[in-house]
Formats: structure tokens, sequence, C-alpha cells
């Protein structure tokens, strides 16, 4: 039996970077990773670093979203320095385009609301009307139906695939291991010590993260934590790579630092098929050739569907066992724009002992509390 | 890098234009075989490192011969037969997308 | 488009052709969608045309046979798709007292798609070379013998010289001998069968002499060779030299290395199924030891492990053009029956013959593959080596990500973008497998390909908006 001083159920981005950040501080963390094939929100997201939108109704996600693009920059020189991997982190600016009257409208209200939600100044985020963004985009047109955007300055973009890759890296590079094709089975809880059976043995550590993404749930029961989690499947679309066209990422369009540009990306009830449907990915392909009409000519290179992990608001959740002190479950579906916090904030908070109670609002008994009306 | 057998009989010629040369090739020929034809080294320069490429398999799974046929970018040449006036344009790295 | 096929067939090669001529022939109704322009497949490639320029009757009888082949597909009636690219196919449930699926197969042609349905769909996607990784196997002027026979074939044209084929099997004897018929010339033959491949291939001899005309021919065109003044030797370690393009290959022979000046370099080593489709419709696949390739798993009358999904012929893993053909027919008998088309009774019983035909084509494969099977190098190259022609990611690079513990090929490809380019991994995956086995320990057959990701061949993104319907855009 293989022992650590702490278990991460989970390689993906949210339990590789809350290992990272708990391996940078100094404690023995063995991750127990999935299989090659298991459906992996972390090999299939978009990559946007991104504030717009997020945390409506919610202050303390929006705040705990801003924190994290406030570390970003530092996060992303830390792991370049680390491992030699260059992330592709862009954090200049980001775009939600608007097709429409109404969906501008509809985008300024919301806009203005997480504004004054979050008691940001006035220039934390605005609206450009056409002829501004036009004038961003250059060269490059746009189409017939938009009618501008919002943007937000400190919102941006890294290569998902690059920042697994260099969290599993700067994990190895602090001691830690990473056991593959490793998936927790059973968890027990004895004297003191987690015990957790997989087809590849037996480990054991005293505190243990199950981040799991949509396999957190079952993991999750076995530690008392019941935590509702549906996947939401998400299907993307890449182009063939290109010049440089698209100076900064969108919601649901970006081009890469390699330059192909990913369209994405949808919302589908399919359970835990990560099957492709065209009826789907075409009407993608029709609003990114409504947006700039210059993809009409770009190459399909790829087509891939997610499962997003979805919470019941959509928000992340952070728990404690109440039974089994030294578990925690953490699920969210912005493990991207999370991974700073994670890897700083959340680790550090976590490791001396039990969340401070900042992080009591994570916590999934507000499912249970019914709104006022 | 290849030459053309003598032509039979009966034989239906066509002239193509690879980056603006014209090549007279046969009827029924591909574009990637007319600019193998055409006596320039390499087909095209990849996207990744400039690296040049020239057709590889001639059956479509390599996709090394991508070319701008006709102002239609990124074709398989080996799986397009050529027409009389067709522009065949070597792809140079990634393309660029304006309108 | 409101009709819905019986059978649709991809794939004009011998089992697509066959099996479309034996649909016919139980009066299914069958479209054959084909990316060439004629049928033939590769094996039979440009037949119809070579037949009436005398071509083909210089290239030998083996190829004529394409042209009747051609010519009862030609006859049967089944609609003909030529010249389209499939790039996508789909299945949804048929409703209450239907066949349990549909397919909807899209397809271009000239930049703009199409699609056509049908409820039962066979893949007759043929072979395609194994990829052979050496150091500047990217170069202009290194193509596959394969490439070099198909511009012969399709475009009556010889590589300029000097001219070198590096390889192992039947295909580079039979092009080399081609070659040298039509007034090619050859600069240097090696043979890269590895020494003592003989002896393992022995035990299979007397199988194998049931094809002994097929066994004459190889060795008869070894003498074509040796007449016309080829220098034939073994070598290993080749390696295409040059600067933006070829301009040498060098090769370690028993004596020790050489360099020799090259415009073309021809390489072969053997052919592996095309199941590219297949596996990106979810086939499962199987490992083939014998011929260090996965293919689908299919049953006795071709189907798949997916429900109204047949593979036939070499996508099915390799057998050779004769095979193929019988396997067509077997394909479109076993869909007839699925079909309720045909009963149990009938269709074994005209199965009979096909497979007592195939018996005898198919003896020789196990001396082929054990003669013939790949040197090590090819399949587990030095670490310098680019695996993806595409991304550019070297063998190293692989290993490199495997030493992060990427010990799967979707997290390999995840770190390396090794598979990602526009081939979709039909040129690396074979590699990407075997260097993680390598690099792992584990066998091949469980580290298996990167899941296949659709279209199957890039189209536009303006070709698939217009899928949207209307209003989208």
């Amino acid at each position: 039996m293989a022992s650590a001083d702490v278990l991460v159920l989970g390689g993906g981005t949210v339990g590789a970077a809350i290992a990272y950040g708990l391996a940078r501080r100094g404690a023995a963390v063995t991750v127990l990773d999935g299989a090659d094939d298991d459906a992996r929100a972390a090999r299939a997201n978009f990559g946007l670093v991104w504030s717009q939108s997020k945390g409506v109704g919610a202050p303390w996600y929006q705040r705990w979203t801003l924190d994290s693009l406030e570390r970003w920059p530092g996060f992303a020189a830390e792991l370049a320095e680390l491992t030699g991997i260059d992330l592709h982190y862009r954090r200049n600016g980001g775009l939600t385009y608007c097709l429409g009257d109404a969906e501008f409208d509809a985008r300024r209200t919301q806009m203005e609301r997480l504004r004054i939600q979050g008691g940001l100044p006035e220039d934390h985020a605005r609206m450009l009307d056409r002829a501004e963004l036009q004038s961003l985009l250059g060269r490059v047109r746009l189409g017939d139906r938009v009618t501008g955007a919002g943007l937000c300055p400190i919102d941006g973009h890294v290569d998902p695939l690059r920042l697994l890759k260099a969290l599993h890296a700067a994990l190895l590079r602090n001691g830690g291991t990473v056991q593959a094709a490793t998936p927790a089975r059973t968890i027990r809880f004895k004297g003191g010590s987690f015990t957790v059976d997989t087809p590849r043995g037996r480990f054991e550590a005293p505190r243990l993260v199950i981040a799991a993404g949509n396999g957190a749930s079952a993991l999750a029961e076995q530690v008392g934590l019941h935590v509702p989690i549906q996947p939401q499947r998400g299907q993307i679309l890449v182009t063939e790579r290109l010049q440089p066209m698209l100076p900064m990422a969108a919601s649901g369009l970006r081009q890469s630092e390699e330059g192909t540009v990913l369209i994405g990306a949808t919302k589908e009830d399919a359970g835990m098929d990560r099957g492709t449907v065209l009826a789907h990915a075409a009407p993608m392909a029709a609003r990114a050739i409504a947006t700039i009409p210059a993809l009409r000519e770009a190459r399909l290179v790829r087509n891939w569907a997610g499962l997003r992990i979805l919470t019941p608001d959509g928000n992340p959740v952070y728990a404690e066992s109440p039974q089994f002190p030294g578990a925690m479950l953490a699920t969210c579906h912005s493990g991207v724009t999370l991974a700073a916090v994670h890897a700083f904030d959340l680790a550090e908070a976590w490791a001396p002992g039990r969340l401070p109670d900042r992080f009591a609002p994570f916590h999934h008994r507000r499912f249970n509390v019914p709104q006022a009306a | 890098m290849f030459r053309k057998l003598p032509d039979p009989p009966r034989h239906d010629r066509v002239t193509v234009h690879v980056d603006g040369h014209a090549v007279t090739v046969s009827a029924g020929d591909t574009a990637a075989a007319a600019v193998l034809a055409s006596g320039l080294p390499y087909s095209r320069t990849t996207t990744v490192s400039g690296s040049p490429r020239a057709p590889y398999c001639m059956m479509g799974v390599c996709f090394e011969c991508l070319m701008i046929v006709d102002g239609d970018p990124s074709r398989q040449g080996c799986q397009v037969i050529v027409r009389d006036g067709m522009r065949i344009e070597r792809q140079l790295g990634g393309r660029e997308l304006l309108s | 488009m409101t009709d819905v096929y019986d059978l649709v067939i991809i794939g004009g090669g011998p089992a697509g052709l066959a099996a479309a001529v034996q649909a016919s022939e139980l009066d299914l109704r069958t479209v054959l969608i084909d990316e060439q322009p004629a049928p033939g497949g590769q094996i039979y490639r440009s037949v119809e045309r070579a037949e009436r320029d005398g071509l083909a009757a210089r290239l030998g009888p083996n190829y004529q046979r394409g042209a009747s082949l051609a010519g009862a597909f030609r006859a049967c009636g089944a609609d003909y798709e030529a010249g389209c690219q499939v790039w996508q196919a789909e299945a949804a449930q048929g409703g209450p007292g239907q066949p349990p699926r549909q397919w909807t197969v899209h397809f271009t042609r000239d930049g703009q798609s199409r699609s056509v349905r049908g409820r039962h769909l066979l893949l007759a996607s043929g072979a395609q070379e194994r990829p052979v990784p050496i150091r500047g196997w990217t170069l202009p002027g290194v193509m596959t013998v394969g490439a070099a026979q198909l511009l012969l074939k399709s475009s009556r044209m010889l590589p300029e010289e000097p001219v070198w084929i590096a390889g192992s099997g039947p295909l580079p004897l039979l092009y080399a001998s081609q070659l040298l018929s039509l007034g090619g010339r050859l600069a240097g033959y090696i043979d890269t069968t590895p020494r003592g491949r003989w002896r393992a291939a022995l035990p299979h001899l007397p199988g194998a002499l049931a094809n002994a005309p097929y066994l004459a021919k190889g060795i008869m065109l070894r003498w074509t060779l040796l007449r016309s003044g080829v220098e034939i030797q073994h070598a290993e370690e080749i390696e295409a030299r040059g600067t933006g393009r070829l301009e040498a290959v060098r090769f370690r022979t028993a004596r020790g290395i050489r360099e020799e000046p090259a415009r073309v370099l021809l390489l072969h080593e053997g052919v592996i199924p095309n199941a590219h489709a297949a596996m990106a419709l979810g086939c499962a696949q199987r490992w083939d030891e014998g011929q260090q390739a996965f293919r689908p798993e299919t049953d006795e009358w071709a189907a798949s492990s997916v429900d109204g999904l047949s593979v036939a012929g070499d996508a099915a893993g390799i057998g050779g053009a004769r095979v193929a053909e019988v396997g067509g027919r077997i394909a479109a008998l076993g869909a007839a029956h699925r079909l309720g088309r045909i009963g149990e009774a009938s269709r074994d019983a005209l199965s009979m013959p096909l497979r007592r035909e195939r018996g005898r084509h198919a003896r020789i494969r196990p001396f082929l593959d054990a003669l013939f099977r790949p040197n090590r190098s090819v399949l587990v190259p030095p670490d310098d080596v680019l695996a993806c022609r595409c991304e550019e990611v070297t063998v190293g690079g692989i290993r490199q990500a495997v030493s992060l513990g990427a010990v799967g090929p979707n997290q390999v490809k995840s770190y390396t973008r090794c598979g990602m380019g526009p081939c979709q991994g039909r040129q690396c995956a074979p590699t990407l497998a075997q260097v993680i086995a390598d690099s792992t320990g584990q066998p091949v057959a469980d580290v298996g390909y990167p899941r296949i990701r659709p279209p199957l061949k890039p189209i536009t993104l303006g070709e698939l908006a217009t899928l949207a319907g209307e209003g989208a855009a």
C-alpha cells in the first residue's frame, strides 16, 4: 500500500491545480487519475480565462473568479518557469459578440448588473458598438448582423492542454506523483486515515481531495457528501491553422496561438454520451460565419464533445465531509479560469486544516435552502 | 520530380496553371500530379515550421498535397481532377482569411 | 432527398464494387460513394482508362482483372457517386417496425455538400500503406511506392532519376519491374526485410504453396530486377538527406554506411487497414499481431460491432484484392439478410462457394505476414524522427509526454498535438501506439489509438453551416 499526505482523486485541471498547490506548499501528494479515454473536461474545454457572465446572483463566485484572473499572470509565469511550458496565456481582453439588437441589449444589461453587484469601476467592462468593434478587428470584416460586443479587458485565454500538461509536470517537479489509469473505486476511513482502493492497488493518506469531475458525486457519497452533479455536453469545432486574424478571444470564438480557430460550445443534455451531432454542430458554424464571414472558407479539422460538470446552480462547490475530517470535494465547470485560485488560494486555505469560513458560500448546503421569492 | 510517359493516340490534353506557369497534363490527371510534373521542388510549406512538403501518399491519407485550387484553399491535390485552365497554387504556410 | 437506400457503400475498390454487384443481384437499392472519379479503388486505379489506352496490358493481368470488375459494377444498376469525399456518417434509430437504424452519409464534391440515407452502411475503404517514419521522410522527393504506382496508373508518370526504392513486401518488387518495363531506371533497390525473416516464414510455406502462382511471380519479379542489372542490397537505417528536398539516400549495409545521390526515394513497409472511418464510427478494434495493425472486429458476415455497419475488404484486415472482392460479396449477403431481404438458408448457400474461394486466396497470407513483418525501427523509430508529419511531433516528444504520466494515446495527443493535424492521425497513430507501448512496457493492443473525431475529411465551415437550416446564418 502506497501512502502520501494527500490523495487527490482526479487528475484533470481542477485536481491537478489543487494537487500542485498542495505540493508546492510541501505536502506529499499522490494523484489517482482516471483511464485514458474517460470523459475528461480537461481535454475537451475551450480555454477561456474569463469573468464575463460568471457569478450572476452569486457575488462570492464573481469575486472568486476575479481573484483568479488577478493571480493568473503570476500563476502562468510560475508554471512556465518551473516546467519550461509556455501556456499561451494571453490576458488581452475578451469579447462577447452580439448578433442583433436584442442580444446587445441583454448583454449590456447583464454586464451592468454584474458590475454593480461586484462594486466594480466603470471601466471594468463595457459595450463596444459595431464601429468600435470593427476597428478593433482591423481588416477582418464583421458580419452584417453583428451589433457590437461586450468587452472585458482583464479576460483572456490559454491553451487548456498546455495548462494540464504544465500542472502535471509542475506537480512532479514538486515531488508529487500521478498514478495514471488508477481510478478510485472505494473510499474507507479508519484510524484517522483514508484508504482508497483502485484497480491498481490500494492507496492511503490522512487527507483526501475529490476532484473527479462527473465521477465525483459517487465518490463524495462515500464520505457523506451528497452533491448532485449533472453532465452537460458541449461540442467544439476547430479549424486548420490560419494566419492570426482574431486579435482577442471571445465567448465561443477564439484563435489559438497555433492559428487554429475554436468555435464553441453547445449546451446539450445528453447524459454521458460524448458523441458529436451535426444537428447541433452546424448552427455553431453558422453563427461563427454570421459573426466573421471569412470563416466560411476555413476548413474544419475536428469536432469533439466534452461533458461539463454542472452543479444545480452551475457554481463551484468546495465542501468538507462532516463525518470524515480531512476529505474535501472540489467541483466546478470553470477549472481553467479558476486554476490559479485552486493552486494558490484554495490549497493555501485548506492545507493547514479545515476550510475557513469565507468558503461557506461554496458549500452545497445552498441547494437545500428554499429561495426567497 | 516526375515525367510523363509518351502520350497514347487520341489523348486528351489539358493545360493548367501551377503558380502561374502553364503545365500540360492529361485529362483525368490530378492536381497533385500536375504539380509533380511542373518541375517545382515542393507543393506546400507547413503551418508549423514552414518546412517544404510534396505529395507523399497520392491516395488521400497523408494531407501533404494541400493546395489552392481555383482559389479554394486546403484542397487535397491528389483528389482533385484537373480541368482545362485550372489555377493551382502552392499553399505556403497558414492561409490568411480576410474578406 | 427523401429516398432511403437499402445499402450505402463507401469505397469503390474490389470489396465495394463486388458488394454493389452482389447487392444489386439481390435487388437491394444500392449506392456506392467513392473519392475516385472512376471505379477501381487504389489497386485498380484508373483501370478503365488504362485498359483503353493500352497501359493496363503492360501493367499485368492482375491489374487488368479490375477492368472486368469495373464493367460488372457499371452494369449492375447501383447508383454511383464518384469523386465524392465522405466527411461524416450519422446513425439514427428507426421507428417501430423499421430496421433498427438509418444512416445519413454526408459527402462533398467540389465544395458542395450532399447526403444520402440508407438502412445499412458498408465501409470498403481499403488499405493504406504503413507509415515509414525514417529520418528525412518529409523531404520533397520522398514518397511511398504506392504513390509512385498510382502516378503511373492514373497519370502515366515515372519518377525522375536517380530513383531509389527502399522497402519490403510484394509491392516494391512489382512496381520496380513495371517501372523498368516502361523504360524507367532504378539507381538501386534496398531490401529492408530483416535478415532471418525467411526462417520465421518457412513454417507457413506449405500453406502458401496453395498460392504457388503468386509465389512464383514473386521469384520472377526478383529475377527480372537482377537481370536488368539493378543492384539489390539488404540494408537498414535508411535515411533521406537533403536541404529543402531529397538529395541523397543513406543506409547501412553489412559492409558499412553508404550514401548515394537520389532525386526520388520510394518507401514501402506493407499495407495496413484504412480503418479511419470505422474507428470514427466507433467500431471495436482488434490488434492483429501478425500484421502489426489494428483492424475492426467483424463477424463472418463482415458485420462490425456497430449495428447496421459492416466493414469489408482490406479495411477489415489485409487480404489483398481477391480476398477483398469475395469479402465484399459476403458482406452484401450479410446486409441483405439483416434487412430481411433473403433468408438464412439462401444467404448461407450463396456464401458457400465464396468462402471456398476466399480460403484459397487467403492461404498465402500467414507466409507473407511472417516474411514481411516490418523491422522494429519502422514501428518504433529513433527519437529524432518525426512521428506526426502534420503537427511535426517527434518520437522523442511522445516519449517525453509519456514521462509526464501520459500513458494513453489520448493524453499523449493532448500533450503533444500528435494527430491533431489535417490527417487526423492516419499517418501517426500507428507510431504513436507503438512508441507508447515501447515506453511504458504495455502491449500495443492495450494502448490503442486515440479517439478519431469527425469530420472524416476537412470540410469548410461554410459547408457545415448549410446543414443548420433556414435562418441560421
